[in-house]
């Protein structure tokens, strides 16, 4: 395979951010499937074990080492190929009604995409760091991680960054996810709609709805009484 | 019907350009859009005024060179058409029109609304032909094709080269076209032989004109006089990948 000259053209860079976008997604299902683990009226003891094995499992944390250059790969494409876009139209239409052919999310991914990326950095500060790196949670005589996710979402604020967050990327994700197929090429006529269909489950039923769930439920006591 | 033009006038490629305002009374709903530039220009030429430049051949919808951007969208407001197509019911009396050459860096504008398309041609000529002699036609059923193949192939073909495609995307993008002419020939027997090297040099010289990249957000399709498919954009991108897998 003549790996240079894919990466370095525009077919190439598309295929580094379906790939990417996609592998994001699976990430996406995994992070789900342990905040579900909240739901249960276990007093967290489910979540707070899955998120110390998740810690001590190499080959979760291998993963993440993935999670984040794959992070960094879809930034960086993004940008230089949101550059060159921006260069291949050096005379703009006086009058461009593109809004008439195309909708609003799909022509402005870089946009939310930004955003999504300022709720991770904002997420990250809120969980990943003080558990992962400052012992502040599920250290020693500290709260532990279910406590901390309870006590997070009693705060109006973040609850809503959260939740609009949640909801810029299931737009995101409804444009991403059909358009990383067919980047990939794995796309026909005939399964076109399908995807299509199929990306706006996963875009707003499975991501939006999911994660939106844990703050709304949460911050009206309707979960984690128990915790 | 009167109307009120803003045409986009520019002496030569250098020439920085400007909107020029006409006033034209007397147009007939049943005349085609060009038509109506046809009589301004008539009227422009009798006070020794240079006319407007603009491109067209067939008028009939099926060369593709008539381009305009009219009122925000690439050959007007009616889908599936091309400018000599359009009529002028498509507009109310009375009404402003704003015409514009297509706008992108692979497309520079020569003179008013005459673009250069030969970017185009540049990437036909890297790949998008059958060097092989086939002769000619087979007999009908000595070289099978599968039904499906050759309809997709067909809706392929039927590309005629306008370049609304790149017109409209917000990426300047010229893959929808790159796509048709890829797909034409790589689900067709003709086009085996070198079905890899076309795909990675369409490619390349799509590249090096300076068109941008797809986003996928189909306003190409759009806007496709021939309603050519994002579809084939798919099968562009999987044949780069397989080509390239395969050097
Ligand atoms: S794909 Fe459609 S819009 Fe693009 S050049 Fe061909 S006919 Fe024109
Ligand atoms: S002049 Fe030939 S398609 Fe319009």
């Amino acid at each position: 395979m003549n790996l240079e000259q894919f990466i370095n053209s525009s077919l190439g860079r598309k295929t580094v951010m379906a790939a990417t976008g996609l592998f994001l997604c699976v990430f996406l299902v995994e992070h789900l499937y342990g905040n579900l683990l909240l739901f249960f009226n276990d007093g967290g003891v489910a979540f707070v074990q899955y998120s110390h094995d998740a810690v001590h499992s190499i080959i979760i944390r291998s993963i993440e080492v993935f999670l984040f250059v794959a992070i960094l790969l879809h930034i960086v494409q993004a940008t230089y190929l949101t550059r060159q876009n921006n260069n291949a139209r050096p005379v703009k239409y006086a009058v461009y009604k593109v809004g008439e052919t195309s909708n609003w999310f799909s022509r402005n991914m870089g946009i939310t995409g930004s955003l999504i990326f300022f709720f991770i950095v904002v997420h990250l500060w809120q969980f990943f760091l003080p558990y992962r790196i400052t012992g502040e949670i599920g250290g020693e005589g500290q709260m532990n991680v279910a406590q901390a996710v309870k006590l997070a979402f009693q705060n109006g604020w973040y609850v809503s960054l959260y939740v609009v967050s949640v909801a810029i990327l299931s737009f995101h994700l409804n444009h991403g996810f059909q358009s990383a197929f067919r980047s990939l090429g794995l796309n026909s006529r005939k399964h076109a709609q399908l995807l299509s269909l199929a990306g706006s489950f996963f875009a707003f039923i499975i991501v939006g709805v999911g994660f939106a769930s844990f703050p709304i439920l949460f911050y009206f006591g309707i979960a984690g009484s128990t915790i | 019907m009167n109307l009120t033009l803003k045409v986009w006038r520019q002496k030569n490629e250098k020439d920085k350009g400007a909107f020029v305002t006409y006033q034209v009374d007397g147009i007939s709903h049943e005349m085609s859009f060009l038509e109506m530039f046809d009589v301004l220009n008539e009227r422009l030429i009798q006070k020794n005024e240079e006319p407007i430049a603009f491109d067209h051949d067939c008028r009939e919808g099926i060369c593709g060179m008539c381009s305009m951007f009219i009122n925000g969208r690439a050959h007007g407001p009616w889908t599936r058409t091309t400018v000599c197509q359009l009529h002028m019911r498509a507009f109310k009396d009375g009404e402003t029109i704003v015409i514009e050459p297509w706008r992108a860096k692979g497309f520079p504008v020569l003179k008013d609304l005459m673009v250069d398309r030969s970017a185009f041609d540049r990437i036909i000529a890297a790949g998008g032909f059958v060097s092989v002699n086939t002769g000619n036609p087979q007999d009908a059923n000595c070289l099978p094709v599968p039904k499906h193949d050759a309809d997709e192939s067909f809706s392929a073909a039927s590309c005629i080269g306008c370049g609304a495609c790149v017109a409209s995307c917000k990426n300047s993008s010229a893959m929808l076209f790159v796509a048709a002419k890829v797909s034409q020939l790589a689900l067709l027997p003709q086009g085996q032989v070198e079905r890899k090297q076309r795909a990675l040099s369409m490619v390349a010289q799509m590249d090096a004109e300076g068109f941008g990249n797809c986003t996928n957000t189909g306003s190409c399709e759009a806007e496709c006089p021939k309603g050519v498919s994002l579809t084939h954009i798919a099968r562009l991108n999987r044949e780069y990948l397989m080509a390239n897998i395969a050097e």
